[in-house]
C-alpha cells in the first residue's frame, strides 16, 4: 500500500473538510469531475455544498475567496494550473495580501497552485510562481517536496490566520510516492535537512529537492558527501537552517524551477552571503530554470529545468573551488 | 421604471428621504472641508470628492441595513458611508493619517472600511470589490446566515471595462447572489469620455448578457435614486439574483482636487447632467413638504460644527510612529512552535 503526493492533497482537503466546518472548495472542475489532477476526487458527494465548481474566473475566484474569508470561512481555491494564477494576481497580492496590513483583520485562504514543469506541458502550464508571490508582503508561500508534507503542510496551512499560496508540484502528484503519510509533521517555516554532508549544501525545494538528492548520491560514488536542505517554505525562509548547513560545509548550491531573474535562489544566496559571507569557502552558486518559456518537447523541457546532471556539473564546479 | 416613492409608497418615503439627504448634505460639507484641508496643505496624497453623486450614493446607504447588509463603498462614496452607518470621523483620520482611525496611517483617504461591521475597505484596483462581496454573500449563504441581507457595491463607468467587474458579476448571477451592483456613470474616468469607454448606448444593456434585472436611472434625482434603488434591493432581498442599477450623472469636480476637470466640455457641464443633485434634492424636499428651509439650515450648521470638530480632534491625535509599528504584513507570528517532540527527518 503506498500514498502519493496527490492522494496526500486530497486526504489533507478531506480531514480539513470533515474536521472545520469552515472549510469550502471552490475552483475549476472540481466537483463531479473532481480536478483536472484528480486532488478533489469523490470530496463534492462526500461533502454536499462544500464544494464548487466555479466559472473560469480566477480573479472573481481569489476576490471570492477573500470576501467569505472576512465573513469567517477558510475557502481552499484551487487553480486549475499554477499560470493560471496570472489572472488572479491582482486579487492575491493587492487584495488578500494586504488586507491584514491594512485593517488588522487576517484573511485566512489558501490558494493552491499546481506547480512546476512536467513533459510536454508547455509555456502555460508549466510554470513556478513561488518567486513572484513570495516578492509581496502578506503572504505565506509554501513548496512541500514529499508526500508527508503535502499532506501536513496543505493542513497546517488552512489553520493558518493568513492567506497561503500552496505551490504544489505536478511532476511529483503521482510520480512521488510513500508507505504514508506519516512523517515528522515540522512545522511551517522550518526547512528540513533531508540529507547529512560535509563537503558542500545545496539548498532545494519542491520536485528540485528530488533532483538534488539524486546529484548527491551520483557524487557520493566519488566521496563527496554533500548535504541538502528542503527549504519546505520558501516564504518564510528558514535561513538559520540554511547558515547552520553552510556552516558545516563552507559551500552552497542554491537549485530552483523557477525562471533565473531574482526569485528563491537569489534570496538564498543574497541573505548567505549577507549574514554568512564568512562561513563560505568558494563563491555561492545558483541553478535555475533557463531565461526562456517553459518549452513543450520533453527533450527541450528536460534540459530547461536544472537535473540531476546540471546539479552535479555546479556542484562539482563549487567542490573544486 | 415610473415608480414615485411620494405617491407609490415603495418606502416610508418621508423619513427615507429626509436620512437620505441629511447624509448628501454632510458627504458636502465634509468633503468641502477636505478640498480646503487639501488646498491648504494639511492632507498627503490625493482628495478625491463625490460631488455629484451624492443623491444615488447616500440612497444606497440608506437603504442598507447596517449590522446586516454588506456595503463596499468605492471613490465616491462619502454620502452613502455616512448614511450607512460609518463614523464621520473615520474619514477625517483616514484622510489626516490619524493612528487612531481605522487604517491607523497604513492606508489614507477612501481606501478605509470596517470589514467586520461589513464594510469592506476598497483596494484602488478598480472592480475588484464586486467578487468580494459575492464571497461575502457566498460565506453568509454557507454559514445559514444570509437570511435576508444584500450585499451592494458601487463602481463607475470606467470600472465596467475591468475584468474583475465581468467576472465578478458574471460569478454573483452564477451564484444567484443577492447583490446590488451600482453603476455611477458620470460620464469621464478620470479624463476619459464614454464614447472611448464602452460602444453600447447604455451600460444597462449589459444586465441581460448576465441574465440579471437592469435598471437605468437619472442619478441627479433623488427621487429617482430613492425608488429604482430600493426597488432593485427589495428584489435582491426577496432571492432574485443580482441586480444592476446604472446610474447616470456628472461628476462635478475632477477626479480628485488635483485635476480641475478641465476636459469636461462646457455644454455637459452646462447640461442636464450637470445639475446639482443636492440642489434639487433640496426644492424637492421643501416643495413636498418633507423638510423646511430652516431645518436644512439648522441641518447645514450641525454638520459643519460636527465636521470642525472632528478636523480639531484628528488633528490632535498622534501620527503612526514608524519606530514602533510593528512592521509585518502577517498575523502570525513566526517561527511556529514544533508540533510534536523533534523526530529523525524523513524524507517520504
Amino acid at each position: 500500500m503506498s500514498v502519493t503526493y496527490i492522494d496526500a492533497i486530497r486526504e489533507a482537503q478531506e480531514t480539513l473538510l470533515r474536521d472545520d466546518p469552515r472549510v469550502f472548495l471552490y475552483g475549476q472542475d472540481i466537483a463531479t469531475f473532481g480536478g483536472a489532477f484528480k486532488a478533489t476526487k469523490g470530496l463534492s458527494e462526500m461533502f454536499p455544498n462544500r464544494v464548487f465548481d466555479c466559472p473560469i474566473s480566477e480573479d472573481a475566484m481569489i476576490g471570492m475567496a477573500v470576501g467569505a474569508a472576512i465573513e469567517g470561512m477558510r475557502p481552499i481555491i484551487e487553480m486549475q494550473f499554477a499560470d493560471f494564477s496570472s489572472i488572479a494576481f491582482n486579487q492575491i497580492v493587492n487584495q488578500a495580501a494586504t488586507h491584514y496590513y491594512r485593517t488588522g483583520m487576517p484573511i485566512p485562504i489558501t490558494v493552491r497552485l499546481p506547480s512546476g514543469g512536467t513533459p510536454g506541458s508547455g509555456p502555460f502550464h508549466s510554470q513556478s510562481m513561488e518567486g513572484i508571490y513570495s516578492q509581496y508582503p502578506g503572504l505565506i508561500v509554501l513548496t512541500p517536496a514529499s508526500v508527508s508534507d503535502a499532506y501536513h503542510m496543505l493542513i497546517d496551512a488552512v489553520k493558518l490566520d493568513d492567506p497561503v499560496i500552496f505551490c504544489e508540484h505536478k511532476f511529483l502528484y503521482r510520480w512521488l510516492k510513500a508507505k504514508s503519510i506519516n512523517g515528522d509533521h515540522l512545522p511551517i517555516g522550518q526547512a528540513r535537512i533531508i540529507r547529512s554532508g560535509k563537503h558542500a549544501t545545496v539548498v532545494a525545494y519542491s520536485a528540485m529537492v528530488h533532483e538534488a538528492v539524486r546529484a548527491a548520491e551520483r557524487l557520493q560514488q566519488d566521496g563527496w558527501e554533500i548535504e541538502v536542505v528542503d527549504l519546505r517554505s520558501v516564504k518564510p525562509l528558514d535561513i538559520d537552517t540554511v547558515l547552520a548547513s553552510v556552516a558545516r560545509t563552507g559551500r552552497l548550491l542554491a537549485v530552483g524551477e523557477a525562471f533565473p531573474w531574482g526569485g528563491v535562489t537569489a534570496e538564498v544566496i543574497s541573505r548567505v552571503t549577507e549574514e554568512g559571507f564568512h562561513l563560505l569557502d568558494a563563491p555561492p552558486q545558483r541553478l535555475n530554470a533557463r531565461d526562456t518559456p517553459v518549452p513543450y518537447h520533453p527533450k527541450l523541457w528536460a534540459a530547461h529545468r536544472p537535473t540531476p546532471e546540471s546539479i552535479c556539473q555546479a556542484l562539482r564546479k563549487l567542490l573544486a573551488f | 421604471m415610473d415608480l414615485h416613492p411620494i405617491t407609490d409608497g415603495v418606502t416610508k418615503s418621508r423619513e427615507f428621504l429626509r436620512s437620505a439627504f441629511h447624509s448628501m448634505l454632510y458627504a458636502r460639507i465634509m468633503e468641502n472641508k477636505l478640498s480646503s484641508l487639501y488646498k491648504a496643505g494639511k492632507i498627503v496624497g490625493g482628495v478625491y470628492l463625490g460631488r455629484g453623486q451624492e443623491a444615488v450614493s447616500a440612497t444606497l446607504g440608506t437603504a442598507l441595513v447596517q449590522g446586516k447588509d454588506i456595503f463596499a463603498p468605492l471613490i465616491r462614496d462619502q454620502a452613502g458611508r455616512t448614511a450607512f452607518g460609518e463614523p464621520p470621523i473615520d474619514c477625517i483620520r483616514t484622510y489626516l493619517g490619524s493612528i487612531e482611525g481605522p487604517m491607523r496611517g497604513r492606508d489614507g483617504n477612501i481606501h478605509r472600511g470596517r470589514p467586520a461591521d461589513g464594510m469592506p475597505a476598497m483596494i484602488s484596483h478598480l472592480g475588484a470589490q464586486v467578487s468580494l462581496v459575492a464571497g461575502m454573500l457566498f460565506a453568509r449563504r454557507l454559514l445559514g446566515t444570509l437570511g435576508d441581507s444584500v450585499g451592494a457595491t458601487c463602481i463607475g463607468d470606467g470600472a465596467a471595462s475591468t475584468g474583475a467587474f465581468h467576472e465578478g458579476l458574471n460569478l454573483a448571477a452564477v451564484e444567484k447572489l443577492p447583490m446590488v451592483l451600482i453603476i455611477a456613470n458620470n460620464q469621464f474616468a478620470y479624463s476619459t469620455p464614454n464614447n472611448r469607454q464602452f460602444a453600447c448606448a447604455d451600460l444597462v444593456e449589459r444586465a441581460r448578457g448576465y441574465g440579471i434585472n437592469g435598471f437605468s436611472l437619472d442619478g441627479t434625482d433623488l427621487m429617482a435614486c430613492t425608488s429604482v434603488i430600493n426597488e432593485a434591493i427589495r428584489l435582491a432581498r426577496e432571492g432574485q439574483g443580482p441586480q444592476l442599477v446604472v446610474a447616470r450623472l456628472l461628476r462635478l469636480s475632477g477626479h480628485g482636487e488635483h485635476d480641475d476637470g478641465f476636459y469636461v466640455p462646457t455644454d455637459v457641464r452646462n447640461g442636464h447632467y450637470g445639475r446639482d443633485c443636492i440642489e434639487l434634492a433640496m426644492r424637492q424636499l421643501v416643495e413636498n413638504g418633507i423638510a423646511s428651509l430652516d431645518e436644512i439650515r439648522a441641518w447645514q450648521d450641525q454638520i459643519s460644527d460636527d465636521v470642525q470638530r472632528a478636523v480639531a480632534q484628528a488633528q490632535q491625535e498622534a501620527a503612526p510612529d514608524p519606530y514602533h509599528d510593528d512592521w509585518t504584513a502577517l498575523s502570525t507570528r513566526f517561527p511556529l512552535p514544533n508540533n510534536q517532540p523533534a523526530a529523525l527527518p524523513v524524507l517520504s
